[in-house]
C-alpha cells in the first residue's frame, strides 16, 4: 500500500543534525549526521571508553505474589557493552530484565526489594517512589516476540519520538531514519515507510521493533531473547546489529542460546532459580568458569 | 521524589512531561468514572422516579382490579394473567426449538455452505427490531394462518424473539463442555444422539436455562410486536383458565382468547392525558420491573451455581 | 439374542457375546438417530424461515402499497398523512424523527460508550470490571416502556428547566434516553474488541513510556478499531429499530424537521400508532405500515451486514 507520492525521507531532511552529547559528557563524533552512515565499512569501532557503570544493581530482590522469583541480585552493567543474561529456562532472566523498566508494574502483586541505580544521576529505578515512566523513558525495549503496532513503518518508529513531545517534521524525519539505519532495516524499507509494518516479514519486523526502541536515544537497551522467534538467517542479521549497536548504546540481552551468547556479548551472567550464580568477562565465563554449577550448564549437563 | 534525572536526549525535560502526561491519564480516568456514575445515577433516578410515583399505588386491588375508566379503581389483573399466559406459550416454543437448533448447529451441522446460511440467518434475526416480528406475525399468523389476535399468537411472535438468544446461549452452555467427555462417550461405543441426550444436555442445562430465563426476561417487557398483532389496550375478563372443574380438566381454549400484557397496560396508561393514570402506569411499571429483576436475578443466581459446581 | 458363547469375558461369569449389543438394537438405534438428525436440522433451519417470512411479508403487502402509490411520491414526499382524507404517502417525515432520534441517542452513547469501554479495558482493575458490568447489564435490561415513561415524565420536565418553552412531546428527551439504553451495547462490544488485542502489543507501548491513555488511544483503538467500529453500528441499528420510547415520548405526529425540540413520529411509532387503531384489513392504510416496515427492515439490515462483516473480520485478524 505504498504511497508513490512520498518522497523518500532522505529527500525531506534539510540540514545535517547536530553532534549530540551524551549526559554523561562524552561526546559520540560518531553520530554526526546522515553523512556518516552507521553501517558503512569504515575501519573497526574505537576501544570501548573505559568501563563506566551504566547500571548499578545491588541487593536486588523481586516476588510474584508470595513466590520470590529473584534473590538478592547484585552486578554492574558496564556502558557501551554487551552483557549476556543466560541460564535454564525459568531461572528469572527475564524477570529481571523486566525490573529495569519497571514492566511488572502492569500487572498487580508485584514487589520489589533492593536497587537498580541508573546513571548518570543515580536514580533508583525500583523505588516505589520514582514514578515507573521514568526509567522507561530512558530505557528501550526489544521483546521476544516481534509487536509493532497496527500502523506505518514510519508512524512505529516515530511512535516514542512523539510522546516526547517531538514534533517538528523535520527532527523526527531525522530520526527515524537514523533508527532505521541503526537497525540495519532503512535499505529495505526506504521507499515504503508508509506500509503497514505488517507487511514486512518476521526478522524485518523484529528490526524494525529494534529501530522503534533506539529513535528515542535510548541510554539502556533490553533485548528479551530477540531472535528466539526467528529463523537463522535473520537471527545472523541481528546478532551482527547488536554488535554495532555497542558503539552507541548499552545492551543487556537475555538469551537461551549459550553460543549467541557467546558471540555477541562482552560480559555474562548465568541465572539459576532467581540467583546470579557467576558472572565474569564472556570469555572467563565460557573458557574458565569458577562455579561447577557454571561449567555443567555451559557443557550442556543440565537445562 | 527521587534524585532528578538528567534531561533526556534532545534536551526534554523528563519530570514535566510525565508530569503531564499523568495529568492527562489521571482526567481520562475521571472521565471515564463520570460515565459510570452518571450511568448509574440515571438508572437510580428512573428507579427512584417510579418508586415515587408509584408505590403508594400498589395494594392488592391493584392486583386483583380490571382496568377501569376510573382511575382509582383500575388494576393489572387482566395484564398480568395475560403475561403469564403468553409466557407459558412463548417458554413452550422457544426453549424446545432452540436448544434443538443450538444442538444440532454445535454437534451436527458440517462446516458447509447451508450452515453457514443458517448460522447468518440466526445472527441477523437477532438484530430485526423487534416490531418487524410483530409485522411478520400481523401478516402471517393473525391473516395468513387465521389465528386471530390472540394468546397464542402472542406467544408465537414472542418466541420468535426469544430465539436466537436461546440458540447463542444453547450454543456457548455446549461449546464450554470439554472434548473429553465426548471422546469418553464415544469411546464406550454410543452414538451420537445418546451422547447428546445423556452427557451434553444434562451438562449444558444450567448454561442453557440461564440464557433461556433472561431471553423471557426480556421477552417479557416486549411491547412492539404484542402491540401490532393487535393485543387490545382494555380487556375487562381474563382468558378461560387452562385449569377447569370437567374433565379432561385441561382446556386450551385461552390460548385463543383476546388478552392483554402488563407493558400494553402501562403504555395505556401513560398514554391518557389524566395525571391519575400516570400514578397507575409507575405503579405497573413497578410490577413490570420487579418481574424483569427477578428472572435476571434467577439468571445470575443459576450462573453463579454453575461457577461454583466447577472449582 | 445372543447364544452363551463358550469364551467367557473379563468379567468371568458374564459370556462375551452377551455383551454386545444385538442387531435389531443397533437397527433401531440408527433408525432413532436418524431421525433425531432431521428434527435438530429441521429446528436449526426454521430460522431461515423466519427470515424468508419476514421478507416475504414484508414485500407482498408492500407490493400492494406500491401498485396504489409510485415508490417515487414515496421516497420524496415530504409529508406523511395516510390517514386524512387527501393521504399523503411520504416517508421522509418518518425517517427524519428516526434519524434525529438516533442520532440524539448516538451522540450521546458513543462518547460515553468508548470512554467507558477504554475505561474497564484499560484502567480499572478486575473487582472493579466484575461489579460494573451486571450493573450496565441492570441497564440494558429495563423495559423500554419504562425508559419512555421515564423520557416523558421525568426528563422532559427536567430538560424544561433548561429550554424553557420546551413541548411536552419532543425528540431530545427519548433521544438521549435511548443513549443511556443502548450505552450498554457499544460498551460491551466495544470492550470485546480491546480485551482482544493482543498483550504483547500494549507492553511495547508501556515499554517506549507511553501512559494508559497514550496506549488506549495510540495502540489498543486503532488495533480494534474494525470492532468498536462494528459496536457503534449495531448501536446505530438498535436506536433506528426502538419503538416505545419514541411513541410515549416523541408524540405521534409525523412531521419533517431536524429540530429536536419538536415532537415527530419514527417509522416505528408509526406502525404502533396504526396498530392501536382499527385499520380493516385490506385497506391501504394498513398496507403503509408494511411499506414503513420495509423500508426499516432494509435500513437495519444494511447495518447489521456492516456490523457482522467488520465483527468477523476483526476476528479473524486476532
Amino acid at each position: 500500500m505504498s504511497n508513490a507520492a512520498a518522497r523518500p525521507v532522505a529527500d525531506r531532511l534539510p540540514s545535517p543534525a547536530r553532534p549530540q552529547a551524551r549526559a554523561g559528557g562524552l561526546v559520540d563524533l560518531e553520530r554526526a549526521g546522515p553523512g556518516a552512515p552507521a553501517d558503512a565499512d569504515v575501519a573497526p569501532p574505537p576501544a570501548p571508553a573505559p568501563r563506566a557503570c551504566k547500571a548499578d544493581v545491588r541487593g536486588l530482590s523481586f516476588w510474584y505474589g508470595e513466590f520470590q522469583a529473584l534473590k538478592d541480585i547484585s552486578i554492574p552493567i558496564a556502558e557501551s557493552e554487551v552483557t549476556a543474561l543466560i541460564g535454564p529456562s525459568g531461572c528469572g532472566k527475564s524477570t529481571f530484565l523486566r525490573c529495569f523498566n519497571r514492566m511488572h508494574d502492569l500487572y498487580p502483586g508485584n514487589r520489589y526489594e533492593g536497587e537498580i541505580l541508573l546513571n548518570p544521576g543515580g536514580v533508583n529505578i525500583i523505588d516505589r517512589r520514582t514514578d515507573a515512566m521514568l526509567p522507561r523513558l530512558r530505557i528501550g525495549m526489544v521483546f521476544q516476540k516481534p509487536n509493532p503496532f497496527p500502523k506505518s513503518v514510519y508512524e512505529n518508529v516515530a511512535a516514542g519520538l512523539r510522546i516526547r513531545g517531538i514534533r517538528r517534521r523535520a527532527l523526527v524525519d531525522e530520526r527515524v531514519e537514523q533508527a532505521l539505519r541503526r537497525a540495519a532495516l532503512w535499505d529495505e524499507v526506504k521507499d515504503r515507510l508508509d506500509d503497514s509494518a505488517y507487511d514486512l516479514s518476521g526478522g524485518q519486523q523484529q528490526r524494525l521493533c529494534i529501530a522503534r526502541a533506539l529513535a528515542p536515544d535510548p541510554e539502556l537497551l533490553l533485548l528479551d531473547e530477540p531472535t528466539s522467534a526467528l529463523d537463522p538467517i535473520a537471527t545472523a542479521r541481528i546478532e551482527e546489529l547488536i554488535d554495532a549497536l555497542r558503539q552507541h548504546y548499552t545492551l543487556v540481552i537475555v538469551t537461551h542460546n549459550m553460543q549467541q551468547a557467546a558471540r555477541v556479548s562482552q560480559r555474562t551472567a548465568f541465572f539459576h532459580l532467581g540467583k546470579i550464580i557467576e558472572w565474569n568477562d564472556t570469555e572467563q565465563i565460557f573458557t574458565n568458569p569458577k562455579e561447577t554449577m557454571t561449567q555443567d550448564y555451559i557443557t550442556g549437563r543440565f537445562g | 521524589m527521587a534524585t532528578d534525572a538528567a534531561r533526556l536526549p534532545g534536551g526534554i525535560d523528563s519530570r514535566r512531561l510525565i508530569g503531564r502526561a499523568r495529568r492527562v491519564d489521571l482526567a481520562f480516568a475521571g472521565a471515564g468514572l463520570l460515565v459510570m456514575v452518571v450511568a448509574m445515577a440515571m438508572l437510580m433516578a428512573l428507579v427512584l422516579d417510579l418508586l415515587v410515583d408509584g408505590l403508594p399505588r400498589l395494594s392488592w386491588d391493584f392486583f386483583t382490579n380490571f382496568p377501569s375508566r376510573r382511575p382509582g379503581r383500575a388494576g393489572i389483573l387482566s395484564a398480568w394473567v395475560g403475561t403469564t399466559l403468553v409466557m407459558i406459550v412463548t417458554a413452550a416454543l422457544a426453549v424446545p426449538l432452540g436448544v434443538a437448533a443450538g444442538v444440532y448447529l454445535e454437534e451436527y451441522a458440517a462446516k458447509n455452505w447451508i450452515t453457514d446460511v443458517i448460522e447468518i440467518n440466526v445472527t441477523n434475526l437477532a438484530g430485526v427490531p423487534s416490531i418487524i416480528y410483530g409485522l411478520l406475525a400481523l401478516g402471517l399468523f393473525v391473516y395468513g394462518f387465521g389465528l386471530g389476535e390472540t394468546i397464542l399468537v402472542a406467544g408465537m411472535v414472542l418466541a420468535l424473539l426469544t430465539l436466537p438468544v436461546v440458540i447463542v446461549a444453547t450454543r456457548e452452555a455446549i461449546r464450554s463442555i470439554p472434548q473429553e467427555v465426548r471422546e469418553a462417550a464415544f469411546a464406550l461405543g454410543a452414538d451420537q444422539w445418546q451422547t447428546v441426550r445423556i452427557y451434553i444436555l444434562p451438562a449444558a442445562t444450567p448454561g442453557i436455562l440461564t440464557g433461556a430465563i433472561i431471553g423471557l426476561a426480556r421477552a417479557i417487557g416486549e411491547t412492539a410486536p404484542v402491540i401490532t398483532i393487535g393485543a387490545l389496550t382494555f380487556i375487562a375478563f381474563l382468558p378461560p383458565a387452562p385449569i377447569q372443574p370437567e374433565f379432561p380438566f385441561l382446556s386450551f381454549e385461552w390460548l385463543n382468547s383476546p388478552f392483554t400484557v402488563m407493558p400494553i397496560q402501562m403504555f395505556n396508561w401513560i398514554s391518557r392525558p389524566q395525571p391519575e393514570f400516570h400514578v397507575n402506569a409507575a405503579a405497573a411499571g413497578l410490577v413490570l420491573l420487579a418481574m424483569t429483576l427477578l428472572m435476571n436475578g434467577l439468571a445470575i443466581y443459576i450462573r453463579y451455581r454453575i461457577r461454583k459446581g466447577m472449582r | 439374542m445372543a447364544t452363551a458363547s463358550e469364551a467367557t469375558g473379563a468379567l468371568g461369569a458374564v459370556p462375551r457375546a452377551s455383551m454386545q449389543p444385538s442387531g435389531p438394537f443397533l437397527r433401531r438405534r440408527r433408525l432413532v438417530g436418524r431421525l433425531v438428525r432431521l428434527v435438530l436440522f429441521a429446528a436449526a433451519s426454521f430460522s431461515v424461515f423466519v427470515t424468508v417470512g419476514i421478507v416475504y411479508i414484508l414485500i407482498s403487502e408492500s407490493l400492494v402499497f406500491f401498485g396504489h402509490v409510485p415508490i417515487v411520491d414515496f421516497l420524496t414526499d415530504t409529508q406523511w398523512t395516510p390517514l386524512f382524507a387527501n393521504p399523503r404517502y411520504g416517508i421522509l417525515p418518518l425517517l427524519s424523527g428516526t434519524l434525529v432520534v438516533a442520532g440524539i441517542a448516538l451522540l450521546v452513547a458513543i462518547p460515553a460508550g468508548t470512554t467507558l469501554a477504554i475505561y474497564l479495558s484499560e484502567y480499572a482493575p478486575v473487582a472493579m470490571r466484575e461489579t460494573i458490568k451486571p450493573l450496565l447489564e441492570l441497564l440494558a435490561g429495563v423495559p423500554t416502556v419504562v425508559y419512555g415513561y421515564f423520557a416523558l415524565l421525568f426528563v422532559t420536565p427536567l430538560l424544561r428547566t433548561f429550554i424553557p418553552g420546551l413541548p411536552g412531546f419532543n425528540m431530545l428527551a427519548p433521544g438521549l434516553v435511548m443513549g443511556i439504553m443502548i450505552l450498554p451495547y457499544v460498551t460491551s462490544i466495544s470492550e470485546d474488541a480491546m480485551r482482544a488485542v493482543p498483550r504483547d502489543l500494549r507492553e511495547g507501548a508501556f515499554a517506549l513510556g507511553f501512559t494508559r491513555f497514550q496506549t488506549a488511544t495510540g495502540v489498543v483503538v486503532p488495533a480494534a478499531f474494525s470492532g468498536i467500529t462494528a459496536a457503534y453500528i449495531l448501536g446505530m441499528s438498535r436506536a433506528v429499530g426502538e419503538t416505545m420510547v419514541v411513541a410515549i415520548a416523541a408524540g405521534q405526529m409525523p412531521n419533517l424537521t431536524l429540530d429536536p425540540t419538536e415532537q415527530a413520529a419514527t417509522i416505528t411509532a408509526y406502525i404502533v400508532q396504526v396498530s392501536l387503531g382499527d385499520l380493516p384489513h385490506d385497506s391501504i392504510g394498513y398496507q403503509t405500515i408494511f411499506a414503513a416496515g420495509l423500508t426499516l427492515f432494509v435500513i437495519t439490515l444494511a447495518f447489521n451486514m456492516i456490523g457482522f462483516y467488520l465483527r468477523r473480520r476483526f476476528r479473524e485478524v486476532y
